[in-house]
């Protein structure tokens, strides 16, 4: 193959225009600066539309009464990749099971909601939420009460039969 | 009715309410500029730039003022110490103290007597600022020298080159415009202006030009920022300073600029001088007068509080319009190469204004022998000369002869060569 080399030349003093191309920068400068397009989104005052499939923090449902949908049928914990669930299933004396513990670490978790996917009962979601900043370490494992705390809208499933979501 | 000058107990009063007021209007500026610079740069680039503290960031300056109070102060284990404190201080006494000779707006007229709106009305007004603005050259050398950094004393070495080539050119632009006021006062200069019925833009186009070109060198502005040079330099001769010391360096150099923009204004827009003769005034045999009627006599003026607004208010806008054109060219222009500054410093500035001085010179001698009278046909013959001088200058710099390195005038002619290679097995 051929290499070639290309020699820049500087352009001839005679051809060059500096207050020219100085005034037309000048110009365009001044173009943006009494229009500027403001391409910056002023983020805590604007939000952003998250996308109806935006998957984010969790979320768990709850009955009318209060308690949890989940029936720790232990399908999340087993299907989640990034092994982030902790269940720890109990039964009450009319013989339905619940969530003893149920812990979700958002810093292992990778946000893929096959959770949400799996779980037979629409108990735990992925929400359209992402501001779960903390100042430690150890608040970022959501308990139970912090899962059904959460109010934020839930993710909208992919459908395969449907695949833009139309 | 007859105005006199403020005298006394007032005068002494009248003085300290104008030193301090002073003093504390061009450290605001000084101030939002900061700000400005920071805003105006944003839109350029399309962005907002700082509009958090307080409404749009009007609160910023003050923010950056208390950050750099409480940050610590660091020197340099092998700086210099009694200079390296001592240069922050040179760069920011000139800068403030400049300002004190610059007339703000016409006479105002108070119960106790008439208060001219300047400072100090000293006679050698121009040699003043001369003199004090050279002064910042020190602060910036010794800055560089005592920090003992092999970048800051680079920085400095360029700027005192710079500064020092910049002010020949500064001056000898500055001669046509005393030639044409017959005086280096400022207050009279801006008089001048007003009798001559237009601003010495028009009449010195190309000294005009000369003049801007060198304070944006003078002031260390992009594109001659030599100095700081961030990419090359770290930042030059400030590089070991922090906080206050930094801070100082920052509002000095902001100083200067606001009184470069302020003295353009004043030498060449007429300074607070607004179109119409309705708001000339002028100490003249110890009466405020007008201007002169045909037959010679005076005409006095009638100062009024009105009018000194409404021309701080022109002098303000002047300013402004200068302090925007130097924020809107560094965010426009690319940095100079050293070699092109000097460059252009003494190839073409220093010529051009040796030239323009022998020109102008001509000319207001040849109208005075004439007998051309003072005033709007003298200016538009002044204006005629001048237009085709720079109109050459303009078409000989845009060409781009002097400021092209010399690597690339002198470039031998090299073709395009195309190496061919046989394909190797591993290809």
């Amino acid at each position: 193959m051929a290499i070639s080399v290309k020699v820049m030349h500087r352009p001839e003093p005679e051809t060059t225009s500096y207050l020219r191309a100085a005034l037309s920068g000048m110009a365009l400068t001044f173009k943006h600066m009494v229009n500027p397009a403001a391409v910056t989104q002023q983020y805590p005052e604007e939000q952003t539309d998250l996308s109806p499939r935006w998957r984010g923090t969790h979320r768990m449902e709850v009955h009318a009464d209060g308690r949890p949908k989940c029936v720790a049928c232990g399908l999340c914990p087993t299907v989640c990749p990034a092994n982030c669930i902790r269940l720890v299933g109990g039964e009450d004396d009319q013989g339905n099971r619940y969530p003893v513990v149920y812990e979700i670490d958002e810093f292992r978790c990778i946000f893929c909601g096959m959770c949400q996917e799996v779980c037979p009962v629409e108990a735990i979601h992925v929400g359209r939420h992402f501001e779960n900043a903390e100042y430690t370490r150890d608040r970022f494992i959501y308990d139970l009460d912090r899962l059904m705390e959460q109010d934020h809208p839930v993710t909208l499933l992919w459908d395969p039969s449907d695949p833009r979501g139309e | 009715m007859e105005f006199q000058p403020i005298s006394g107990i007032w005068a002494i009063v009248a003085m300290s309410l104008k030193v301090t007021g002073m003093f504390t209007v061009l450290m605001l500026v000084v101030a939002y500029t900061t700000l400005a610079e920071r805003r105006v740069s944003a839109w350029i680039q399309d962005r907002h730039g700082p509009n958090r503290v307080g409404p749009f960031g009007l609160l910023q300056p003050i923010a950056d003022g208390l950050k750099s109070l409480l940050k610590e102060e660091t020197v340099p284990a092998t700086a210099s110490r009694v200079f390296f404190v001592l240069a922050p201080m040179l760069v920011l006494a000139p800068a403030l103290v400049t300002f004190a000779v610059i007339p703000f707006a016409a006479p105002l007229p108070t119960p106790a007597g008439v208060v001219d709106m300047i400072v100090a009305d000293i006679p050698i007004g121009i040699l003043y600022v001369l003199a004090f603005s050279s002064l910042a050259v020190y602060g910036v050398v010794l800055g560089g020298w005592a920090s003992n950094n092999k970048y800051a004393f680079l920085g400095a070495l360029r700027a005192s080159a710079q500064m020092v080539s910049y002010e020949v050119a500064l001056g000898l632009s500055l001669i046509t415009v005393l030639m044409l006021a017959g005086n280096v006062t400022l207050t009279e200069i801006v008089w001048q202006q007003q009798q001559l019925g237009m601003w010495f833009a028009f009449p010195l186009s190309l000294a005009f030009i000369l003049f801007v070109i060198s304070a944006f060198a003078e002031t260390n502005r992009l594109p001659f920022d030599m100095a700081e040079a961030e990419s090359e330099l770290i930042t030059g001769y400030h590089t070991e300073y922090s906080a206050m010391k930094f801070s100082a360096f920052m509002i000095g150099e902001f100083g200067h600029m606001v009184t470069a923009s302020a003295l353009m204004a004043t030498l060449f827009l007429g300074g607070w001088d607004l179109p119409g003769t309705w708001d000339n005034a002028f100490w003249y045999d110890g009466q405020l007068i007008k201007g002169f009627a045909a037959d010679g006599t005076v005409v006095l003026a009638s100062p009024a509080l009105w009018k000194t607004l409404a021309t701080f208010g022109g002098f303000a806008a002047k300013t402004g319009f200068f302090l925007l054109l130097f924020i809107w060219i560094r965010w426009t222009l690319p940095r100079f190469r050293y070699d092109q500054v000097m460059a252009l410093g003494w190839k073409v500035m220093l010529p051009t204004a040796l030239a323009y001085v022998m020109l102008i010179g001509g000319s207001i001698l040849v109208l005075d022998e004439v007998g051309v009278p003072w005033g709007f046909s003298y200016g538009a013959a002044l204006t005629a000369v001048s237009t085709v001088a720079t109109v050459g200058f303009v078409f000989f710099l845009d060409r781009g002869r002097t400021i092209t390195g010399a690597a690339a005038q002198y470039a031998q002619k090299v073709e395009v060569k195309t190496i061919s290679q046989p394909a190797s097995a591993g290809d």
